[in-house]
Order: C-alpha cells, then sequence, then structure tokens
C-alpha cells in the first residue's frame, strides 16, 4: 500500500514567505488539497497535501526551499461528536503515537478527513481498519 | 615537487637570522628617525635615541605605533621619502574606520613580491601553474599583491578580480587554473555555484591549490573546502598596512612563516604591552626591516594569534605564526566575555545539519547583552516536526556554550538568505548603544 506524501517545507516567519510558497505551487498548476502551519517563534513549518506531490516537491525545492517528504494516513472521519475519538482512542490503546494531525472537510463529502503522522504507519492502518475505519487511497486524496 | 625559491635565505641558521634582524633594525631606527617628524616626536616621549638601540632585544625599547596613528597623520604624514619615489599607493578598505594610506616605492614592491614568490612556492607552485586571482583589484592590495607575488614565480596570472562567479568558473576549466586566491567565505560561494551549475571542481576544473585570507577562518573550514572541492587550502597573512597579502602557510599546513628579513615580529600582552613566550596567544605587532617609503616602527596590527620559533618540517628557519583567532577589533565583547567570530564558525561547521555561512546579532535586552546566532538549516538537517527543530537550536546553542561560555540564541533562517560576501565577510551586526 503506498502511503500519501505530504509535503513539508521550512520557512522563516516573515511577511511574504506563505505567498512565495503559494505562488510558487500555482505558477506550476499544483493543487493544495489541505494544509497546516505550525509556528515556532522565528520559524514555521508548512504541512500540506497536494494533487501532485512529486511535482510540489520539485518545484518547491527547485525554488530554493528547504523541502521534505513525509508519508502520512489520510483517515475519513464521521463528522459527528465523538467522531475524532474512535480514531484517536484507536491509535491510544494500541500504543501508537499521533506527532501531529489537521483535519478537512470537502465540498462533496459528508464526512471530515484527518491527515494523521504517526510513529508506526502501518500499524495505526491495520488497527484503524479493523475498527472499520475507512482511510483514504492516494487516488481518493489527489483526486478530490 | 615542494622546493624553495630562496633555499639560502629561507633556511638561515637561527643566529644568522639573529644578526640579520639586528643590523637591519638598527638601520630602519636610525633611518625612521632621520625621515620622519612623527617617529623623532615619538622617541623623545619615549625617551629612546636610535644609539640606545643596540641589540635586538633593545625593540622593547621603542614605542608602539598603531592603526589610529595612520588615520590622524592621514594622507602621507607617516611617510619617510619623498614623493618622487613612491610609485604606489593603496588604500585600506576603512572596515574599522577612515582609510589609510600606505605608499610603496619600486624596491618595496619587489620585497613584497619576494616575500609571495617564497610563500607561492612553498605551496608547491611555479612556473607551470594558473593562478586565478579572486582578490579585488584596485585599491585593497589583495589583488595586486598576489598578481605580482604570482608572475615572480612565473605563473600565469587570471586577474578576475572578485565577483561574477559563473564567469570565475567558466574561465577556470577553460584556461586551466590550478590555483585560486580569494576569501574563503568566497570560496565556500563558489563552490555552491559549481553545484547549481553541475560542475564538480573536483574532477571538471584543474584547480588543486587555494589561497584564502583576508579574514579568519577556521580548521573546519578548511577540512569542508578540502573535502568539497577536493584542493590544499592554505592560509595566506598580511595587510595593506606592512604591503598587503605576504606570508602563507607551507605544504605542511603548520602556521604561517613570516620571513625575518623583512619582518621583525613580536606577540605582546595587549593589556601589558608586554612580549609573551613561544606558543602563547597574545597581539601581533611588526616592525618593517626592509619597506622605505613608510617604515613602521612596532605596529600594532590587531590580529590575535601566537607564534613558534621552532624549525619548521619544510626546513623553513622563519618563525611561523599560527592560525589567526581574530582581530582584537572583530572580537566582540558579551557580557564581558571575549567572543571571536572564528569560534562560532568552528562549532557551527561541525554540525552538517547547518550551512557554513553565518552571522552574530549582538543586541541589548535591558542591561543584558544578548547574542543570536543566525543560522541557515540544510535539507539534510531539516525535519518536519518542530521538536526535532527545537532540539537542533538547542544542541547548537550548547555546543557553543561550551566553547564561548556563553549563551546565544539560535535563528534558523532558510538557505541562502544569509548575505554571501566577494570580498571580506561581515558576520557581526552590534546594534548595542553603547
Amino acid at each position: 500500500m503506498s502511503e500519501i506524501k505530504q509535503i513539508s517545507l521550512f520557512v522563516e516567519n516573515k511577511p511574504g514567505r506563505m505567498a512565495k510558497v503559494a505562488k510558487t505551487l500555482s505558477d506550476s498548476g499544483v493543487n493544495i488539497r489541505a494544509m497546516t502551519i505550525a509556528e515556532a517563534g522565528d520559524f514555521g513549518v508548512i504541512r500540506m497535501v497536494v494533487d501532485s506531490p512529486e511535482k510540489g516537491y520539485q518545484v518547491l525545492h527547485d525554488s530554493g526551499f528547504t523541502v521534505s517528504m513525509t508519508d502520512v494516513l489520510a483517515v475519513e472521519m464521521k463528522d459527528i461528536p465523538g467522531g475524532l475519538y474512535e480514531i484517536v482512542n484507536t491509535l491510544g490503546v494500541n500504543g501508537i503515537n499521533v506527532d501531529y494531525a489537521y483535519a478537512f472537510v470537502t465540498a462533496k463529502a459528508e464526512r471530515a478527513m484527518l491527515i494523521l503522522r504517526v510513529d508506526d504507519i502501518a500499524a495505526a492502518r491495520r488497527f484503524l481498519g479493523e475498527k472499520g475505519v475507512k482511510i483514504a487511497s492516494l487516488e481518493e486524496i489527489y483526486s478530490i | 615537487m615542494f622546493g624553495y625559491w630562496d633555499p639560502q635565505l629561507e633556511r638561515m641558521s637561527a643566529e644568522d637570522l639573529h644578526a640579520l634582524q639586528e643590523d637591519r633594525l638598527k638601520a630602519m631606527v636610525r633611518f625612521v628617525y632621520d625621515h620622519s617628524s612623527f617617529y623623532r616626536k615619538r622617541f623623545a616621549e619615549a625617551g629612546v635615541e636610535p644609539g640606545d638601540i643596540k641589540t635586538l632585544e633593545d625593540v622593547t625599547k621603542l614605542p608602539f605605533t598603531r592603526k589610529v596613528d595612520l588615520r590622524d597623520n592621514y594622507p602621507t604624514g607617516l611617510f619617510c621619502l619623498p614623493k618622487n619615489l613612491v610609485v604606489r599607493y593603496h588604500v585600506s578598505s576603512g572596515t574599522t574606520g577612515k582609510p589609510t594610506v600606505v605608499g610603496y616605492t619600486k624596491g618595496d614592491i619587489e620585497a613584497w613580491s619576494d616575500s609571495l614568490a617564497r610563500a607561492l612556492t612553498s605551496i608547491g607552485l611555479g612556473s607551470n601553474d594558473v593562478i586565478q586571482v579572486g582578490y579585488g583589484y584596485g585599491l585593497f592590495t589583495g589583488g595586486l599583491g598576489l598578481h605580482y607575488g604570482a608572475e615572480r614565480i612565473g605563473a600565469t596570472v587570471i586577474p578576475m578580480s572578485t565577483g561574477n562567479t559563473e564567469r570565475q568558473l567558466e574561465l577556470m576549466q577553460d584556461l586551466g587554473s590550478t590555483a585560486i586566491a580569494c576569501t574563503p567565505s568566497y570560496f565556500l560561494h563558489i563552490m555552491e555555484v559549481a553545484e547549481k551549475m553541475g560542475i564538480n571542481i573536483g574532477k571538471d576544473t584543474q584547480l588543486k591549490v587555494g589561497i584564502f585570507g583576508a579574514e579568519p577562518w577556521s580548521d573546519e573550514t578548511r577540512g569542508r573546502i578540502e573535502a568539497g572541492a577536493g584542493i590544499k587550502a592554505y592560509d595566506i597573512y598580511g595587510t595593506s598596512e606592512i604591503s598587503g597579502p605576504l606570508f602563507t602557510e607551507c605544504h605542511c599546513q603548520n602556521g604561517i612563516h613570516v620571513w625575518s628579513d623583512l619582518f621583525l615580529t613580536e606577540i605582546i600582552d595587549p593589556k601589558t604591552g608586554e612580549q609573551v613566550e613561544d606558543g602563547e596567544r597574545g597581539e601581533l605587532v611588526f616592525t618593517t626591516l626592509n619597506k622605505w617609503a613608510m617604515p613602521l616602527i612596532r605596529y600594532r596590527i590587531g590580529d590575535i594569534t601566537s607564534m613558534t620559533h621552532e624549525v619548521c618540517e619544510c626546513g623553513r628557519s622563519h618563525p611561523r605564526i599560527m592560525r589567526l583567532q581574530g582581530r582584537t577589533d572583530d572580537m566582540i565583547i558579551v557580557r564581558g566575555i571575549n567572543v571571536f567570530p572564528s569560534q562560532v564558525e568552528s562549532v557551527l561547521l561541525r554540525m552538517p545539519a547547518v550551512g557554513p555561512h553565518y552571522q552574530i546579532l549582538v543586541d541589548r535586552d535591558g542591561p543584558l547583552d544578548v547574542m543570536t546566532v543566525r543560522v541557515e538549516l540544510t535539507e539534510s538537517g531539516f525535519s518536519d516536526k518542530i521538536g526535532d527543530l527545537m532540539a537542533l537550536s538547542k544542541r547548537i546553542s550548547k555546543e557553543l556554550k561550551g566553547v564561548l561560555n556563553i549563551v546565544a540564541k539560535i535563528e534558523l533562517v532558510e538557505p541562502g538568505t544569509i548575505p554571501r560576501y566577494e570580498g571580506k565577510a561581515k558576520r557581526v551586526i552590534d546594534t548595542r548603544k553603547v
């Protein structure tokens, strides 16, 4: 099973940096599916899932950004109270740590999508699967 | 392969060198006394006359000369010969104040070229070499100094000057440069540009030697350059007041040979002015022994280093000064502790997660000095977990504390955002209001 590739970028916390990232992707026709910024004082880390990760990675790298690719899980979350609990509790009781997570809702979906970086992606996939949690495939995410 | 330019002189016995220096010192002291009202006044204030200098050791009776004396007597108040004998001026960049003017007779230029001819020969360069001079030509002494030295040994010179990095690489390939002379920070930049252009300096050029100076640099930078470009990197030393670039390490890479027939070199305690022992750190002091348009007596150059009089493995008997620790004037005092940028550099270069370019920012928060070290994160050092980046900052800070005994804030920045310099790098930004 090939995992979803998230692009991560190191950016200084300065006006215009985010715009430069967005412009670089826009100029090469890469569409952002989901994104989050974690800020830590002078710098931040932008994480995003895009429709064409290899291309996104390449254009950002070539523009001089410090960029990396990370495997993440995208799981469907019921858009009801307790939807998040079901997922993170399954991981927690099975000893899997969530490094970070961010969620988004798609236009056509009744469900929210949760992007997760965990310390053991294969185990997370297995335990969530056993609980009947739907895990989005590469194609599903890239073609939303 | 590693010969001598002037074997007899370069391997002269300690006794003979001592006698030669003694004669030349006495003659020089008499000369400046007879030709300069500045020195006559200085000697009178110190209560010393040329006749008091009977041995080499008597040099300590002579008063020091400082950069401020050159400025106060701007432009040519320290010249000892009439202008018609002066064939060239160089003017210092004035990085630490008003510019200073140095004049040279034809003989002064000859002696300068000879000094470099010996140095270049000691690192294996000769008439078959193509030397690309990437120091600035013009008022700065680096370009023309190296140029004359390289021509003296019969090498082919490419007078590139600084800048135009892609052209530097193009001509390096097309004309087969075997050596390059520039600042170490500029060479690091050349290496970056080469990589972007898909040029492997080790394979695609004939470069074998780098002559790097005009700013303090560390053994770690040497390691990075030698491994990255597949060349030998040698330290060169000199400043405009004493002529320009004059001395280099020999192929043993164990200290810079300072020619005793041309200069009397002392290391002093900057506080007391007393000479220190071999191996002890202190301020460099030069007395010119064969430079006549603008001689200098006990000139305090402001650079910090140590010296050894042991005969080098290469057979040369002239003393060696060790890698420069920095200048008394680029030393920054943070919370009462002396900090040299070169110390910061040596720590950063041990860490592959960050690049070789850096800036030191010193500011004041209330009564307290705050030092920030700004450094570029490399792609290999990047983790998308904030915790890892915080840990990296902490690790750098801890390593710095180990060397400097001071806590510095670490600011990780994007690659390519710290200014690159073609001449002297400006590493320190001090915004403290004193």
